[in-house]
């Protein structure tokens, strides 16, 4: 059984998480659905919280709403004036928008509820102790280790990565 | 089965929903921006996934844990990159509404 705590959080996050990503692609101006997408990266680091992964949380936490938003929020005030009504942003293709979501969802719903894993049932008390704590050294380890279930050479190419996107971000933003 | 317990279909659910959202988002958004705000919804919906199925599935391992880590990395350089393109467009063009963008298109 599952404390009344970590059941009442986890209702709060995702009816949080629900019904501000929706709120993020129908709202009609662009600054709060970038506000609404805050709040559910925020609920999603709390749910990586409630699984036991601190340093994922911290990461989502820090990459995303501190720097992706920071991006999004100084993109929409470069790109629309605040005079003028390009703030509203209307929507097109409703009918087809429904049925991609609807269907798609509908169909991994189902695909859910149909696998064998959704049957047992153990709840997050269970797995929380059948694994080992994650600590900074373990993590450590994994990433900079070359072993097997180390992952030195993905970390080290996603630097790289990293610095390629600096340079072209340069490269195309500059003024001619 | 269906006590009180956060199983790994309680965290799947709202991944799905998340999903289906972001999808009629990308379909249904005129600005490049609000689409690249749906995109990253569909990113994050996808990181929960894996770290869920990380979570119940495999709990003495940390696999999904580390390709969450590279997807947020993956995600933020893309981010960047999309919004840089955004305000070159937004200078070429005038505005960032889809369907003022054509000119590449045949």
């Amino acid at each position: 059984m599952d404390s009344v705590g970590n059941i009442i959080l986890y209702f709060v996050v995702a009816i949080c998480m629900v019904v501000f990503s929706f709120m993020a692609v129908t709202s009609r101006k662009i600054l709060r659905a970038a506000t609404y997408l805050l709040f559910v990266l925020i609920s999603t680091a709390v749910f990586y919280f409630q699984l036991g992964y601190q340093f994922l949380g911290a990461v989502q936490i820090a990459v995303y709403a501190g720097g992706i938003m920071v991006l999004f929020v100084f993109s929409i005030l470069l790109t629309h004036k605040p005079d003028d009504t390009s703030g509203q942003i209307e929507s097109h293709r409703r009918i087809a928008g429904v049925c991609a979501s609807v269907l798609g969802g509908a169909a991994l719903l189902f695909a859910l509820f149909t696998m064998p894993v959704a049957a047992s049932g153990c709840s997050l008390a269970e797995v929380l102790a059948a694994g080992p704590d994650i600590t900074m050294k373990e993590i450590g380890h994994t990433l900079l280790g070359t072993d097997k279930f180390r992952y030195l050479l993905p970390f080290e190419a996603v630097s790289v990565l990293l610095l390629a996107c600096i340079i072209g971000g340069v490269v195309v933003a500059r003024k001619r | 089965m269906y006590s009180m317990d956060l199983g790994i279909l309680w965290y799947l659910v709202p991944s799905v929903l998340m999903f289906a959202c972001g999808v009629y988002g990308f379909v249904t958004r005129k600005n490049l921006i609000a689409i690249l705000v749906s995109l990253e919804l569909m990113l994050n919906a996808a990181d929960l996934n894996f770290v869920a199925f990380n979570r119940y599935l495999f709990p003495g391992q940390m696999e999904g844990m580390v390709f969450t880590l590279f997807a947020i990395a993956i995600a933020a350089a893309e981010t960047a990159i999309a919004i840089a393109i955004i305000i070159n467009v937004y200078r070429a063009v005038g505005n960032t509404d889809i369907n003022e963008i054509s000119k590449m298109k045949f």
